[in-house]
């Protein structure tokens, strides 16, 4: 088996049997990167010469006997709106062209201090906003299933990257489903955990009371793996979580027998496409059979949940994208006032759909609209955490399908902006919500392309979130990878 | 027309805390520009703030010296608006939700005691500073500009009044009371000339006797207290002027000229700013934790007030326990007297000599080298005729300028008087052998002449002898 198909489990034994070497892991994902990366663009900037000297260290490490935990000389990928010092950091932005990081990400510096091996960072939606990797300033990402479609967003580009074996894992952010929708579509697993517990200092903020960094990985273990080495309080984040949350891994194995699942009436049947609802069911029927108790109910607010999401989030992303200004970093036009010389900056530095954003997020919060529209979401947002707080109190978790369809073909929403923004519909409650919910792959449709089957659990349930992903993951048995990633693919 | 005129004023406090609101660099005055910075207070991509503890509780304490109502959930939103000095082109502020409301201040401008209603006192964080090249230093006719982020997110509190002052010497004693208050709970350095305290004012005029609200004027840029009273004074007359020709007055922001003495027009503006106040999400709520406001109510100091009611018991001036208190004299006034000076004394040597020093000097009270002890030494030496009234100041002029203790000056300067009984006698006999003929004339009934021969006496003993010791010696000799 090529190094690259491991799965970091897989590849952290081999590495400490001495069968492999962190340099050999890289070099297997170099190996796959330059096979992909000219039809996918997965990345926007790779580091070989950085990944290989910490893979070098990595190994001498392991060599004297010191062993710096379970992501020890694995290859991972990092989203590009996560801050990375000396490596650039664009957002897939023109107006953050060639910016060089004096910092790094919390998430960054602990990947790092656990060993982990940066390959590089990878292309998304311009600020995170979209869900198809189309809008990059630097150009879109393919899905690696079919190249003539998309591979989801924001975070395309690292789910992609995991499906094609060019990394083992990567970090994505997910402020509406930025994380699992891509997931789904590229057939890997994808996870945002509940809100304060990655810390989101040195992410590139989007939407500050809906971002959430997570793992994208190929296994439901690899992404426990990922999580716990990026999870935990941190003092530079006022909004990280400080208490204790139940141990992520230790129910792993204990399968779905006389757990309560609950099914979202309102989001797994409209506008589910059949293949991705017999897919869904398909799951749901041997979830069943293994002993789990399936029922249906109705989260009546989650209907407005898209509409309010598309108030929130815009509203803090005019005031996130504010400090763009070519003042003191980015992109810098010629002006003849400090107004003109920010003004034309700005206008040339973002593309439409966060310019469309911007604005949006600007008269949702003017004087005389606030209350019709800011207040309003606000309210939707607190009716939607009362529907899932009334829900738990029923079922253990939610199950629905992680995106309406699979992957859609390039250009197929890019000029209808609310059908792209349709395709979230099952990921925003859980950001508005600010409860977990993860993205396992469950099966193929008739084209060919992967389905993803979503688990929600409340705050803190990811032990429970990890057990159901983890049976759905065992049930679907799904051993299926895009043909590019396969050495008669690239043949 | 007889106008009366209606004055709130806000007033900006940067906090003495060690490290900015939102992030941990250093707050200290006059770095080297851009070297107090890191990524949040630079508004880097990716940054968070979190908040400064010290600050928060700090505000608190001044909205419970004002009597204000602490809020038991209070929040942080964010002002949005671009300008090249705020590196996130929004400020972390508090809106509808700050710390402290409803409070009251009382001062006196000398007719009487006036209550000036608190509003509010909230948290912000301050913004980096520029400084415009070329043309007059202002913006409009700059060539270009420098920003210096070592300000940029130095805690800032707002204390915002009711408009209940009617004269700018009200507002003056506002200012000055507002500022003891801050100084007293060591939350600031309280510098108007640095920019650490600064007063902005808004004022109207309406006919007297009436309870409408004209159209108000900021007045911004006073940067002393007496600036304060000044401007306001302009600025009043000023509106009564326009008002008188028929004219309205206009809304708009104007600038204190302290060297013209005049207030003139900034960029009125175009149109009302809207600021876009929303929660800030990389916050959460401030919630007063149980027992926090008992402790931070015991840490409150002896307040301004009650100092000087206390001074005026024991027998000061008004005014003498004005200027100890304001003029940061007041902890070595108490030392003085608590070894035993008196108090009067000491607040007369306190508020003359030692005031004129601060105020020649410029130094701050608290680097004077003489504390209270040295002062009750002073004046106790004075008091037992150790030195004369003269020499005292001599004295004290050595201690300030550090050549010891007072009986380490005096002796060094030679300024002992002499109060061996026997060279004094001497020194006395000395003089009355020399002026045979007026010692004769006293003798017979002339008692004016003894003052003649005491300041013989004082000449020939280069002034160190105690007048009231040679005046009783020759009436002695004489039998006068």
């Amino acid at each position: 088996m090529d190094p690259a198909d491991l799965s970091i489990a897989e590849a952290g034994t081999r590495l400490r049997a001495g069968d492999l070497r962190s340099v050999d892991l890289l070099t297997a994902v170099r190996r796959r990167a330059s096979m992909t990366e000219a039809i996918l663009h997965a990345y926007l900037t790779i580091d070989y010469d950085g990944a290989m000297a910490a893979a070098e260290a990595a190994d001498a490490a392991l060599t004297r006997g010191e062993d710096w935990g379970p992501l020890h000389g694995i290859p991972i990928a990092l989203k590009d709106n996560l801050v990375t010092r000396g490596l650039e950091t664009t957002c897939s932005s023109r107006i953050l062209s060639g910016w060089i990081p004096p910092y790094s990400a919390t998430v960054v510096e602990r990947l790092r201090r656990g060993g982990a091996v940066v390959v590089g960072k990878t292309n998304l939606d311009e600020f995170a906003m979209g869900s198809s990797t189309e809008n990059s300033a630097y150009g879109p990402t393919r899905n690696p299933w079919d190249p003539d479609r998309v591979p989801g967003g924001s975070s395309g580009g690292s789910a992609a990257s995991v499906a094609v074996g060019s990394a083992f894992a990567a970090l994505g952010s997910d402020t509406g489903g930025s994380i699992r929708q891509p997931a789904a579509l590229c057939g890997v697993v994808g996870m945002k955990p509940t809100y304060g517990l990655v810390s989101r200092y040195g992410l590139i903020a989007f939407a500050s009371s809906l971002d959430q960094i997570g793992p994208i990985t190929r296994t439901v273990a690899d992404a426990v793996t990922v999580f716990e080495a990026i999870a935990g309080h941190d003092p530079s984040d006022a909004t990280s979580y400080r208490g204790a949350y139940p141990d992520p891994r230790a129910d792993l194995d204990l399968g779905v027998a006389g757990l309560r699942i609950g099914v979202v009436r309102e989001l797994s049947h409209d506008g589910i496409e059949p293949g991705v609802a017999a897919a869904f069911q398909a799951t749901l029927d041997a979830l069943a059979a293994d002993g789990a108790a399936i029922s249906e109910l109705s989260l009546p607010s989650t209907e407005y949940a898209l509409s309010a999401y598309y108030l929130i989030a815009p509203a803090e992303c005019s005031a996130n994208l504010a400090r763009f200004d070519g003042v003191r970093y980015g992109l810098r036009l010629p002006g003849e006032s400090v107004e003109q010389m920010m003004s034309a900056s700005r206008r040339d530095g973002f593309g439409p759909e966060v310019t469309r954003r911007i604005l949006l997020g600007t008269y949702a919060l003017s004087a005389g609209y606030y209350d019709a529209f800011y207040g309003q979401a606000q309210k939707v947002r607190t009716l939607v955490i009362e529907d899932f707080k009334r829900a738990y109190a029923e079922v253990d978790v939610l199950v629905i399908p992680t995106s309406p369809t699979t992957a859609f073909a390039v250009g197929a929403k890019t000029a209808d902006p609310l059908s792209m923004y349709l395709s979230d519909v099952c990921t925003i409650p859980s950001n508005l919500s600010g409860d977990p919910a993860i993205s396992v792959p469950v099966g193929l449709d008739e084209a060919g392309l992967p389905v993803g089957f979503q688990v929600l659990a409340p705050a803190l349930g990811e032990a429970m979130m990890f057990r159901v992903a983890a049976a759905v993951e065992r049930l679907a048995g799904l051993d299926a990878r895009p043909a590019m990633a396969t050495s008669e693919g690239a043949a | 027309m007889t106008y009366e005129a209606v004055i709130g004023i806000e007033t900006h406090v940067e906090l003495l805390t060690r490290s900015k609101m939102f992030c941990g660099c250093p707050t200290d005055f006059g770095a080297e520009p851009n070297t107090n910075v890191c990524p949040v207070c630079l508004g880097l991509p990716g940054a968070l703030p979190v908040p400064n503890e010290q600050a928060i509780e700090w505000t608190m304490s001044l909205g419970l010296a004002l009597e204000c109502v602490i809020a038991p959930h209070s929040v942080f939103h964010r002002k949005n608006y671009f300008y090249a000095d705020l590196p996130k082109n929004y400020q972390i502020s508090q809106f509808d939700l700050p710390l402290c409301t409803g409070g009251h201040l009382d001062v006196d401008a000398g007719d009487g005691p006036r209550r000036v209603g608190i509003t509010r006192v909230h948290l912000e964080e301050d913004t980096g500073k520029s400084t415009h090249l070329g043309g007059s230093g202002r913006i409009h006719d700059a060539s270009g500009a420098l920003i210096d982020f070592n300000r940029s997110g130095i805690p800032l509190m707002e204390v915002v009044t009711d408009p209940d002052m009617r004269t700018p010497e009200e507002a003056r004693a506002y200012a000055q009371e507002l500022r003891a208050i801050v100084l007293a709970l060591g939350i600031s350095d309280a510098r108007l000339e640095e920019g650490s305290l600064r007063f902005d004012a808004n004022v109207s005029l309406r006919p007297a006797g009436t309870d409408t609200l004209g159209t108000k004027v900021e007045v911004k840029n006073m940067n002393s207290l007496r600036s304060v009273q000044r401007a306001l004074a302009f600025e009043i007359e000023r509106q009564a002027r326009v008002l008188d020709s028929g004219q309205p007055v206009a809304q708009e922001t104007r600038h204190w000229d302290e060297a013209a003495g005049r207030t003139e027009s900034g960029r009125s503006k175009e149109e009302s700013s809207d600021y876009r106040y929303f929660t800030e999400p990389d916050l959460v709520p401030l919630v007063v934790a149980p027992g926090l406001l008992d402790r931070l109510h015991a840490g409150i100091p002896e307040l301004p007030a009650a100092r000087r009611a206390r001074y005026v018991a024991v027998g000061l001036e008004e005014a003498a326990a004005r200027t100890l208190v304001a003029g940061g004299l007041a902890e070595l006034f108490d030392d003085a007297v608590a070894v035993g000076a008196s108090p009067r004394a000491a607040a007369n040597w306190l508020t003359g000599e030692i005031t004129g020093h601060l105020n020649r000097t410029g130094i701050e009270p608290e680097a004077l080298p003489i504390d209270g002890a040295r002062l009750a030494e002073l004046l106790a030496m004075v008091d037992a005729a150790e030195i004369s009234a003269t020499a005292a100041k001599d004295v004290l002029a050595g201690v300030l300028a550090g050549e010891g203790s007072p009986r380490e000056v005096a002796a060094g300067r030679d300024l002992l008087q002499i109060s061996d009984a026997g060279a004094l006698s001497a020194a006395v006999d000395d003089v009355l052998t020399a002026h045979p003929d007026e010692a004769a004339r006293i003798r017979g009934g002339e008692g004016r002449l003894v003052g003649f021969l005491v300041g013989k006496v004082m000449k020939a003993t280069s002034g160190k002898a105690d007048p009231k010791a040679v005046d009783a010696l020759i009436r002695d000799r004489t039998g006068s």
